[in-house]
């Protein structure tokens, strides 16, 4: 349990820094300490295990379909990672807090970082690849959050959008070469896979598998040729640049490559992928980082090349080389964060980050610049600091190999690499912090505590892995070198600082040198490095995505014409197409049920509503016509509810059809009036075809529904229990309100939102281009002199309170007889919206004061507190309780609480229909005010002539 | 009978297609409407018909019809009267944006994704 709370910790703390983002930047600062700090003590409580070779773990089933669990396991190797990203972090938050400006939202910064941290721990302590993937993901989105911090900047968004595309991608590949390895070992944890690997190598998917990971790995770890992204990264803050771009995140590529290295690495492909991509990465970087002026672009660079280092060992699949790797790892985590917390402060104090603009610091920051020679003399790799012992190894092992059939190819290419790095961590120091002051620098204060303690820290760190190479990093890379193979071997380990004048030594002797006759002869090699500037990736990066993006616009213009007609047609080709092949390859025949007899009415009834059908389609272009006629035929279907025994059905159909028809008709008082004929005579042949067609498809279907006698599952037993369980005579209001209330909830649920989008889309038409035309409005049809006709007004106003009898009527007999909720509401609703039209809506509006959104409001609450009542008896969700009163005295009291519900349905209907008529008949106020001054202003004209 | 029902729901929908597939919002909503008549009454006639069946228990009823489409239909009936609103008010607001009620994009904007 402790586990999951590791991982969980820096998630569920990440709420804190937003929330406390008005208590002040401190209170962020320590909500976010806390969560780090407790998420590292709980981690070191694990330590004493882990450090004696065992692993702690955790089992979770999440999606065991797909396999996919939440299966953790704390390893050495896991506890490495986990410890450098908390302890790190913990030094981060520290040093942030004094870094940003207090006018910066440090509260989403926070946030930022401990989203990326929960994620990053999820990769260091899960056990199955799946559930990996997910975090890991993570960490690509919390890295683009963190690059574009600083969002005013154009190089943040550039530099955001081009990590995570790089990294992204990447994370694609990895998922797919994840998978197929999971379909090759048939598993998905990782510590299982391990015992797999013979099984593995043999596969015929290996070199695919082993590539997409690859590909998924060397793009976070930011190897080439996919290593760009990380100097363009560095627009992030600085802390963020200490602690995702060189101490963790790309860490994690390399990290994956040591999880999977007891599976994968005997294998060829693996040492000629991974040692080829890694030393070409050494050089590269090391080279690249020496002609920087940059200095955090340099120290981007010197990442990457030390990145490369590690990949490369991972990829010489030697015992040794493993070790030298998990080292190094640890090592560079600790120097090089020391080295950007120390750019961060020359930055952050003298306001340049230039190297050519810069000299002689020591004098103004001593303990900077001690910081700044102890994390460069490790990056160097000299005694006594961790890199040396860890460079040491790699020179030694590298000795070894044979690569591409030369023996000590490997070893000259590493020595180069070497030579290089000596060379760039030589000229930060010297150009930064001895030397010349240039004209113009700002004369420096000493940093604040806070920006210096995190990086003497690491410097000391760094010292401390050296000098006390067996007592401090010993046990943790034993620990992590077993938790790498999965298992413990009889291998040991004993790391020495000295030991004594040998090959590698001699060869870092003579990197030294010429490292050193290197940059006295800088300025030359500087003009050479110049001739290479075309060389850049950025440039065929952008290119690339523009040239994707081209593509994308041609295909999705090609799709996605913009015609509507053109989709509804493509989904009716399709959809006939799909129906018309199950029909013909299917043995279908006509079912056998007996029909029933045909009466005069009912032939009467088809034959208006084809000419109705006709009606309406013959007479589009007069819209009110066509209008009319269509409701002609919902009222047939509403008289077909009625002979086919639905009496709910037509009395729902009946007043939808009024509420329809009024809504229709207030949005025809501003669209136009006609519709003109448009279109070729082919389109619309085509049209009439595929109508027919669909027309016919029903036909056919209902035809061959109602020919056939089919089993009656639902009905016998709703029709039996609808009095004993539901207490009601009237089945359909049964279902709805009891048997099939939650249904029932959701449907007014969406109408309710449906309401509330109306509402939304009608209050901005009163602003903007919609209100100036509004204003604007002139009569388009003439006005009838009588506005509100008095016998009208009288026998409206008679009506008013039968009509609401009728619908309280409806309402309580619903449950026995037709009737209900729906129904209720809807009668009421039309008793109101007849008040509103006959004598208009200020007249009504004065009168009933009714707030139609705390209807809706309260009749979802209503309802929804029904079926909570039923929680709170105990009971499932929305049982209705009519059979659990049985009080004393009064006997069985026959009250159902459905009727509460129907009443929360009723109250929901009455507020969204007249929500939406009433922001209609708003927007028709307006335009009626301005048409009359404009009928004013004419008629006045003609008088004043 | 039976044949009468399913004729209605082809003509419904062959008008409520047609209307579609016209290029206004006007008649498009009409279209909609008709094929909502349509539909309603296609999953009404999934129960198959019964007439002077309704499905009120009765302690004389000579059977009943199948309530459970019947409760289906009718909240797709108001649902239908929800979505339909919806559908009129975008019409409505897009007219009074646009200054046109044509249902395709020019053929300017097609394909302008933004930048």
């Amino acid at each position: 349990m402790r586990l999951v709370l590791i991982v969980m910790l820096p998630f569920l703390g990440a709420h804190l820094p937003m929330l406390l983002a008005r208590a002040g930047r401190r209170a962020c600062a320590i909500a976010t300490g806390l969560t780090t700090l407790t998420a590292f003590v709980l981690l070191l409580t694990h330590g004493p295990l882990v450090l004696a070779g065992e692993a702690v773990s955790y089992y979770q089933s999440w999606i065991p379909q797909l396999g996919m669990d939440l299966a953790l396991r704390l390893d050495g190797l896991g506890f490495l990672m986990a410890g450098l990203i908390l302890g790190i972090g913990l030094l981060i938050i520290i040093y942030a807090y004094f870094y940003l400006g207090s006018d910066e939202p440090i509260g989403v910064f926070f946030t930022y970082l401990l989203l990326f941290q929960g994620a990053m721990v999820g990769i260091a302590l899960c056990d199955n690849i799946l559930a990996l993937l997910v975090f890991w993901e993570g960490t690509s989105l919390a890295s683009f959050l963190l690059i574009g911090f600083w969002r005013h900047l154009p190089e943040a968004r550039q530099g955001a959008r081009m990590a995570l595309v790089v990294t992204g991608g990447g994370g694609l590949a990895l998922i797919a070469g994840m998978l197929l390895l999971g379909e090759i070992a048939g598993t998905y944890t990782i510590s299982e896979m391990v015992g797999l690997s013979g099984l593995v190598q043999t596969s015929e998917l290996l070199p695919l598998a082993l590539l997409l990971v690859a590909v998924g790995c060397l793009t976070k770890s930011a190897q080439f040729p996919f290593h760009f992204w990380l100097p363009h990264a560095m627009a992030a803050p600085t802390p963020v640049s200490a602690y995702l771009h060189s101490a963790t995140m790309v860490k994690a590529g390399v990290f994956l490559l040591a999880r999977m290295w007891p599976i994968l690495s005997d294998n060829p492909w693996w040492f000629y992928l991974l040692t080829t991509t890694g030393v070409v990465t050494f050089i590269l970087g090391a080279v690249v980082a020496l002609f920087k002026d940059d200095l955090k672009a340099m120290l981007a660079y010197s990442t990457i090349s030390h990145l490369g280092l590690i990949t490369m060992l991972l990829g010489l699949g030697t015992v040794a080389g493993l070790v030298a790797a998990l080292l190094h790892l640890m090592n560079h985590a600790v120097f090089k964060g020391a080295l950007f917390l120390t750019v961060g402060i020359i930055d952050h104090e003298t306001g340049t980050r230039d190297i050519k603009r810069l000299g002689g610091l020591w004098w103004w920051l001593p303990v900077t610049g001690t910081v700044a020679l102890m994390a460069v003399a490790a990056n160097a790799g000299l005694p006594p600091f961790g890199g040396f012992i860890s460079k040491e190894m790699m020179l030694e092992e590298v000795g070894h190999i044979t690569w591409f059939g030369y023996p000590r190819l490997l070893a000259g290419l590493a020595t180069l690499a070497g030579l290089f790095s000596f060379a760039y961590s030589l000229r930060f120091f010297i150009k930064v912090f001895l030397g010349r002051t240039p004209e113009g620098m700002v004369r420096p204060h000493g940093p604040s505590w806070g920006l210096a303690i995190p990086g003497l820290f690491l410097a000391m760190m760094a010292l401390g892995f050296g000098l006390y190479v067996e007592q401090l990093a010993s046990p943790i890379i034993r620990a992590a070198f077993w938790g790498a193979l999965g298992r413990e071997t009889a291998v040991d380990i004993h790391l020495k600082l000295w030991h004594g004048v040998n090959t590698p030594l001699l060869l870092s002797g003579f990197a030294f040198l010429a490292g050193g006759g290197l940059l006295i002869t800088h300025r030359g090699w500087e003009r050479l490095f110049a001739l290479f500037s075309w060389l850049d990736f950025k440039a065929a990066f952008d290119w690339s995505v523009s040239w994707t993006e081209e593509l994308c616009k041609r295909v999705v213009s090609l799709v996605q014409s913009g015609s509507l007609s053109r989709y509804l047609v493509w989904m009716l080709v399709a959809t006939l197409l799909l129906g018309g092949n199950a029909f013909f390859t299917s043995e279908f025949q006509w079912g056998t049920r007996e029909p029933l007899p045909i009466n005069g009415m009912v032939i009467v009834l088809s034959v208006l509503m084809l000419f109705t059908c006709w009606f309406t389609i013959a007479n589009c272009g007069n819209r009110l016509l066509s209008l009319i006629a269509a409701n002609v035929v919902g009222l047939i279907a509403a008289i077909g509810f009625i002979y086919f025994s639905a009496p709910d059905l037509a009395l729902t159909q009946i007043s939808v059809e009024v509420v329809t028809l009024i809504l229709v008709l207030l949005a025809l008082y501003f669209l136009p009036k006609e519709t003109v004929v448009e279109g070729t005579t082919l389109k619309r042949g085509r049209d009439i075809v595929l109508a027919v067609l669909a027309g016919l498809a029903m036909f056919g279907l209902t035809w061959a529904v109602l020919s056939s006698d089919g089993p009656k599952l639902l009905a016998d037993y709703f029709i039996e229990q609808s009095k004993p369980a539901g207490g009601g005579s009237n089945v359909v209001n049964v279902i709805l309100v009891d048997f099939r209330g939650f249904d029932t909830f959701n449907e007014i649920v969406v109408l309710a939102i449906s309401a509330l989008i109306i509402y939304a889309l009608l209050d901005g038409a009163m602003h903007g281009p919609a209100a100036a035309k509004l204003d604007g409005w002139e009569h388009d049809m003439p006005r009838s002199p009588e506005k509100h006709p008095t016998m009208l007004i009288s026998f409206t106003r008679v009506l008013l309170p039968l009509a609401l009898m009728v619908g309280i009527y409806m309402f309580l007999r619903g449950h026995d007889r037709p009737g209900g909720g729906f129904i209720a509401g809807l009668v009421v609703t039309i008793a109101i919206i007849t008040q509103y039209m006959v004598s208009g809506f200020q007249w009504a509006a004065d009168r009933i004061s009714i707030d139609y959104h705390a209807w809706l409001g309260w009749g979802l609450l209503l309802a929804a507190g029904t079926g909570a009542a039923a929680i709170v008896l105990d009971y499932p969700f929305l049982t209705n309780a009519h059979k659990h009163f049985d009080l004393p005295y009064f006997g069985e009291l026959d009250l159902s609480s459905a009727l509460v519900f129907d009443l929360g349905v009723l109250m929901t209907v009455v507020g969204a229909v007249m929500l939406a008529l009433a922001n209609l008949s708003r927007l028709g106020r307006r335009a009626e005010r301005a048409a009359a001054k404009a009928v004013e202003a004419t008629t006045s004209e003609q008088h004043g002539d | 009978m039976e044949l009468m029902v399913a004729f209605a729901v082809g003509i419904m929908t062959t008008t409520g297609v047609f209307l579609l597939l016209r290029k206004r919002t006007f008649p498009v909503i009409l279209g909609l409407i008709m094929l909502t008549y349509a539909v309603n009454l296609f999953l009404f006639a999934m129960g198959r018909l019964a007439v002077d069946q309704p499905p009120v228990i009765q302690d004389q009823g000579n059977g009943y019809a199948d309530p459970v489409p019947q409760a289906l239909v009718l909240t797709a009936i108001v649902i239908s009267f929800g979505t339909t609103a919806v559908i009129v008010t975008m019409a409505l607001r897009a007219y009074l944006e646009a200054n046109t009620d044509h249902v395709d994009l020019e053929s300017s904007e097609v394909g302008g994704l933004p930048r």
